[in-house]
């Protein structure tokens, strides 16, 4: 039935930290290659907004073989952060992703504090970058490994010196492999986050019980996909109550009713990310469905169905 | 060809634990290159999650069931059930629908025209080879060296026949064709002539193998690998080799899905390949 509803304009665009996107819907970091490996299958045009594979000071080989494994409804990962680095990111990525009309977003990490401060500086000067997004999911090699992430304190350090180096809006990643993640959220948020965004993928293991040996050369891996949604929106419902800052949602989203539980939670805008390599252009489908969602619930407006939910 | 959802045309148990499935593909024949591979959706729910690559094994044109309509274009695979993906692809009927991106990755390239070309293929390596045949039968003498563990896994071996392809049987049983490793009929044809390019598909140990048997001679060897991949699209960084000259200081990661599946065996570090890397159980 084409009746006139779904002529009806409906407003998808969403704002967050002042970047204005025209759908709250964009790749997670690192499933997404830095765009162009997925421009034969989607429109980047049509995106909320392009998230890179996380970046580094220096280019970073990544760790051993196996990386990946399936697992129910979820895949571990060890990639180990292989990235060109940011100088190389600048030089051969950015003539691509300038051509698009849609905001990039430089996923970016490090390994001590004064590699955030530097990679910061460094995308800082790129004007075409609309945000950073910082990974705090890293150990701090110079203070006995602990992730940054985990801690409040080492997690407020990395934002802070992130912070002092940049203009542009501030997304902080959080990891859910936390006892209470609205502690690390308040932390990053008093340090100047502009938003947050979570979840990052949980560590879990996956073993070849006929070879008994872990199925990823790293032993331990991060899980992600369908698996972890029921996880993620929770960890989002209970941020979005913590902090004041915008909360972007991540974790098992494939469909438009899996992103909408997210911006019912309380997220201005949602990652999609193992579902890329599922589908190509499973994004396209996730903006068309949210599209459909609101006019089948007479929505003029997604900001509308933000936090909507009723408890 | 790209990303699209398609209907299977046929899907029959060729060999103990073999498949050959027939897939309608529109563009197949002109989009497809020796060498290529695509990603199968194996049920458009999520169980199992991720695509499973697979080798194109032929593309053509059938005749469509119904009068009077045009010819239906295809292309084929063929695969080895070795787990729960495989396992439920043989389930699956004319008819069914499935989804499949591609054609992915780097084929073969055709080496010196009128050079001989010998064409290795272990098990289910062999898939890659035929549209690689297909392509140098005319222009050169080409032969085929096919091994298995026993004769259930030589497979369309007089499809390669019927192009006008010399083909060498052996299996490690001697069930079927020479006993022994299809590596020491390489190393025989090449001492005996080694003027010649070869062309390799199979479990690492036998690539490792036939690497060597080409270094020594100096004959060109251009390899087809497999590793786990999640994209095929050279996003996720899954699938990496390591590239000749690799070390953790300048790191030369090679992807199999992008830059692969089919590389020269100067671009590897052959002394540095993970068992894991480029081969995997379901081949052994
Ligand atoms: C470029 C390329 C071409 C291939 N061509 C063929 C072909 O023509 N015919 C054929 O039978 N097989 C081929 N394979 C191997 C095929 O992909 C695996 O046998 C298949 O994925 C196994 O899936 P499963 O669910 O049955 O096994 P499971 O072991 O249950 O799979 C678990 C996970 O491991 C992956 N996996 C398992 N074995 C392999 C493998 N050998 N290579 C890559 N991933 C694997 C699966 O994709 C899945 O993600 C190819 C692999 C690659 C990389
Ligand atoms: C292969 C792979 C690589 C990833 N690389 C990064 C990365 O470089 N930086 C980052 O912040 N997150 C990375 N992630 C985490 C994702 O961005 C995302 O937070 C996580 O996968 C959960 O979302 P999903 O379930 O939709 O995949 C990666 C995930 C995967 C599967
Ligand atoms: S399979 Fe994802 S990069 Fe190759």
């Amino acid at each position: 039935m084409m009746s006139q509803q779904s002529t009806a304009k409906v407003s998808l665009a969403v704002e967050i930290a002042g970047l204005r996107m025209k759908n709250p819907v964009m790749p997670a970091s690192g499933t997404f290659g830095y765009g162009e490996e997925f421009a034969p299958y989607l429109d980047l045009n049509r995106l909320g907004a392009i998230v890179t594979k996380g970046l580094s000071l220096r280019p970073k080989a990544g760790n051993p073989t196996p990386r990946i494994c399936e697992t129910v409804s979820g895949m571990l990962n060890a990639i180990g952060l292989q990235n060109v680095g940011v100088d190389a990111f600048i030089e051969h990525k950015m003539p691509f992703l300038r051509e698009i009309n849609t905001p990039v977003i430089a996923n970016f990490f490090g390994n001590t504090l004064e590699e955030y401060g530097e990679v910061a500086r460094r995308l800082n000067d790129i004007p075409e970058l609309a945000a950073v997004e910082l990974n705090i999911s890293c150990p701090n090699v110079k203070q006995g490994g602990i992730v940054f992430g985990t801690d409040p304190q080492a997690a407020h350090q990395a934002v802070d010196v992130v912070r002092k180096n940049l203009d542009k809006p501030l997304i902080v990643k959080l990891t859910p492999n936390v006892t209470d993640i609205t502690v690390i959220a308040r932390a990053v948020a008093d340090a100047g986050a502009d938003a947050v965004s979570c979840i990052n993928t949980l560590t879990g293991m996956s073993i070849d019980v006929r070879r008994r040996k872990p199925r990823i050369a790293n032993r331990t891996g991060g899980l992600s996909g369908p698996a972890i949604r029921p996880i993620a929106v929770r960890m989002v419902h209970q941020v979005v109550q913590a902090v004041d800052i915008p909360v972007i949602g991540v974790g098992g989203i494939s469909s438009a009713e899996d992103a909408l539980e997210f911006l019912i939670a309380g997220a201005q805008a949602v990652q999609v990310g193992t579902a890329n390599f599922v589908d190509p252009d499973a994004m396209q489908q996730v903006i068309d469905g949210l599209e459909r969602f609101c006019i089948e619930e007479r929505i003029a407006d997604i900001r509308e169905l933000i936090g909507s939910l009723e408890v | 060809m790209s990303n699209f959802k398609t209907r299977i045309l046929a899907n029959q148990e060729i060999s103990p634990g073999y498949w050959r499935m027939r897939i309608q593909a529109p563009g197949a024949v002109a989009d497809c290159r020796a060498g290529q591979f695509l990603m199968f959706r194996v049920q458009l729910s999520l169980l199992p999650l991720l695509r499973r690559p697979f080798g194109i094994f032929r593309t053509g044109f059938q005749p469509s069931d119904v009068d009077g309509l045009p010819p239906v274009e295809y292309l084929e695979i063929l695969y080895k059930v070795v787990g729960q993906g495989t396992a439920m692809m043989s389930e699956l009927h004319h008819g069914d629908r499935v989804e499949i991106l591609g054609p992915l990755g780097r084929g073969f390239d055709g080496g010196e025209p009128g050079r001989r070309k010998i064409l290795v293929g272990g098990g289910i390596g062999l898939v890659p080879l035929y549209m690689l045949a297909e392509q140098l039968v005319g222009g050169n003498e080409v032969r085929l060296l096919m091994g298995g563990r026993t004769r259930d896994d030589i497979i369309v071996v007089t499809e390669f026949e019927r192009l006008g392809v010399q083909t060498y049987v052996s299996t490690e049983d001697g069930s079927l064709g020479d006993r022994g490793l299809v590596t020491a009929v390489l190393q025989q044809q090449l001492d005996t002539d080694p003027d010649a390019d070869v062309f390799a598909c199979g479990p690492l140990p036998m690539l490792e193998a036939v690497h060597d048997i080409c270094r020594q001679r100096q004959v060109p060897l251009q390899v087809s690998l497999e590793a786990l991949m999640a994209c095929g699209v050279g996003a996720c960084l899954g699938c990496v080799v390591k590239g000749v000259g690799h070390s953790e200081t300048s790191p030369r990661f090679l992807c199999t899905c992008k830059e692969g599946p089919v590389f020269r065996a100067e671009q590897l570090a052959w002394d540095r390949l993970d068992r894991t890397e480029g081969t995997c159980e379901g081949c052994k």
